[in-house]
């Protein structure tokens, strides 16, 4: 059965196509689009995921969008009604896009599917959940049989947190905490307080916390949220202005936290960093509670986590190391973009299917499930862009790239199949090396473009990880946070972030294999098998997805190498004229 | 538009949410009055009515 999930028209918009159960292909929209959080429906990665299948939609038995807009609609009203007279601002922003665009997104759908196939049945067009979608995304592809299930993010149609249980092809929603209480649109409004965009820069202030100190812990509980031992919630609405507004919060909360909200860009105080802190703990703790009550319900050993507050990787890290469960597994693509893969995996086990597990192994293949291109393809893409590359077999080029990491350059590297997901996990990621003191700096100021505060992330080989950071089970997806072991705090600063704390990739066989071949090969020129590995691309960018956007990249920035396959370009042999502007063409996210 | 409305009924029927029809009519009306008075001289009869 070839079924088709679609997540479109608020944020993230993607594509994933499932075969008879298995993840065949997957995409962001805004890879393609080049647009960052494209929320536009996602024609470029809908049409490359059935090419990359070689199927054309006629092929698909049912296609199916992550979420119920009606339903969407039903808690606009209730809430507006619920609120009135306050809230008109927004509801006038609100509605009339409602009653023009977003009612009719059905028909919008058929309209897109009709313009790619004008035979397309209008009755293969179905409608999961949200929170069904991103808990089928993380249940069906874990290598668990049986799991309790948690999704956490802004909110749905009206949940904001469900919790559940799945067992073998069956997934059960059980439990739900409903709009506006909410612990994404909580850790959001602390988001835009310290100066960040919504929906985009909450791994900022996630990035920010260990700068502060958590001295509004209190505050927030006495004010903010009650937290209930269960980890059920609600927040008090008389300081957030969702519901009603246009903004996150308004001038109680800003009262409460001793001033008004940091405007963008504007230089951080110690103070945001102070609040970061306060909030990442109550995350964590409610993260905690929560879990612990799904694993009391449950009786389960298994966790499977989805939403977008499970990109909270300073959370989840916690919850390894202290939550009740054995074993934790993390829908990489956790945020909207993975509700196309649940949405398309749930109708998949609705009609029926068996489900299969391999408890060795997961089912995303490493999240690599993008475009990829051939030698060939390559050379020619380079080729067209008046690129100058040496051309190396497997060995050398890896054993090229490791000594040029070692000689302190900043290496772009694009293998394979592209991810899925925010991550860049080793097929579109900028390298570094992590011993080099000055490498955040570089890399934040020069290549990416980025805030000075922001910590970059390690990757290690999979059978080395526990050597140098303090985490026993594996983190492919760089979810985990983990401590440096204290005995290597001091060698890889690159990666530490002031805390001693670092948000770990372990690259094991599951991994790009060319990228756990270079960290093979930086081992062995440096005796470290640590890499700093960041997304490919500049701040406000979408990651390159193309050889053509990787080379554009590599010549807008001060990025030394890039190696495209096995091909190898560097900086100092180009012909084609830098891009000094590049980086300012990108709205800062 | 039929299958719109098709769809929106049974969405209230399933929701049993018969309640927010009213307002809908209203968001309907006010819509077209919106619609019309963009393009018409149907400008005062809004005010006369709101």
């Amino acid at each position: 059965m070839h079924i088709l999930g679609i997540s479109a028209f608020y944020h993230d918009s993607a594509a994933a196509l499932v075969v008879d159960g298995q993840v065949m292909a997957a995409a962001q929209e805004e890879r393609f689009s080049r647009k960052k959080h494209d929320a536009g429906f996602p024609e470029h990665a809908l049409t490359w995921t059935l090419e990359h299948a070689g199927l054309c939609l006629a092929d698909v038995d049912y296609v199916v969008f992550y979420e119920k807009p009606f339903i969407k609609f039903e808690r606009l009203l209730e809430t507006y009604l619920h609120f009135a007279p306050r809230g008109f601002r927004s509801f006038r922003a609100a509605i009339p896009l409602w009653l023009r665009d977003k009612l009719f997104q059905k028909q919008q759908l058929q309209t897109r599917l009709r313009e790619i196939d004008a035979g397309f049945d209008p009755g293969k067009l179905l409608f999961s959940e949200h929170h069904r979608s991103h808990a089928a995304s993380a249940f069906f592809v874990s290598p668990f049989q049986n799991a309790a299930v948690l999704t956490l993010d802004g909110v749905g149609e009206w949940a904001t947190t469900t919790l559940g249980v799945g067992r073998g092809a069956d997934l059960e929603l059980t439990h739900e905490i409903h709009f506006p209480h909410s612990l994404g649109l909580l850790y959001s409004a602390f988001t835009y307080y310290a100066g960040f965009k919504v929906n985009s820069g909450e791994y900022k202030l996630m990035g920010l916390a260990p700068c502060g100190e958590p001295k509004y812990v209190q505050r927030i509980y006495d004010h903010l949220i009650d937290l209930k031992p269960d980890g059920s919630f609600r927040l008090n609405l008389d300081y957030f202005e969702y519901c009603t507004g246009l903004q996150m919060v308004g001038a109680r909360f800003e009262r409460l936290f001793g001033g008004p909200a940091r405007k963008p860009e504007e230089p951080l105080r110690a103070r945001d960093a102070d609040i970061a802190a306060s909030i990442q703990q109550v995350i964590d703790e409610a993260v905690l509670r929560l879990a612990a009550q799904a694993h009391a319900l449950t009786g389960l050993d298994q966790l499977c986590l989805a939403g977008g507050v499970a990109l909270n990787c300073v959370a989840n890290g916690r919850l390894a190391a202290r939550g009740p469960f054995e074993s934790l597994w993390i829908q990489p693509a956790a945020g909207d973009a993975g509700g196309a893969l649940g949405a398309a995996l749930t109708a998949s086990y609705a009609h029926g299917l068996a489900r299969n597990v391999d408890a060795s192994r997961d089912g995303m293949a490493g999240a690599l499930l993008g475009p990829e291109f051939s030698q060939q393809e390559i050379e020619a893409r380079l080729d067209a862009l008046g690129a100058r590359y040496s051309r190396l077999d497997e060995t050398d080029l890896l054993s090229a790239c490791a000594r040029r990491l070692d000689a302190g350059d900043a290496l772009g590297f694009f293998q394979g199949r592209m991810e899925f997901g925010p991550r860049a996990l080793g097929a579109r990621s900028i390298l570094c090396d992590a011993r080099r003191p000055d490498a955040k700096d570089v890399l934040n100021e020069k290549i990416k473009l980025r805030e000075s505060f922001r910590p970059f992330a390690p990757a290690v080989l999979a059978e080395r990880a526990s050597e140098w950071f303090d985490l026993d089970q594996s983190s492919p997806y760089m979810l985990l946070v983990a401590g440096v072991a204290a005995a290597r705090r001091g060698s890889i600063p690159a990666v530490t972030h002031v805390d001693g704390s670092a948000r770990v990739q372990t690259v094991g066989a599951e991994g790009e294999p060319r990228f756990r071949g270079l960290l093979r090969a930086f081992e062995t020129l440096t005796g470290c098998p640590v890499l700093v590995n960041t997304s490919f691309n500049v701040r406000g960018e979408p990651i390159v997805c193309t050889p053509e956007d990787a080379f554009r990249c590599f010549m807008g920035t001060e990025l030394d190498c890039l190696a495209i396959g096995r091909c190898l370009l560097l900086k100092s042999e180009q012909r084609v004229a830098a891009d000094a502007d590049y980086g300012a063409r990108f709205k800062p996210d | 538009m039929l299958e719109f409305i098709k769809d929106f009924w049974g969405f209230l029927r399933e929701r049993k949410k018969f309640w927010l029809l009213p307002m809908l009519i209203i968001f309907g009306l006010l819509a077209v009055l919106t619609f019309l008075a963009e393009t018409s001289a149907a400008g005062p009869f809004i005010y006369t009515i709101f």
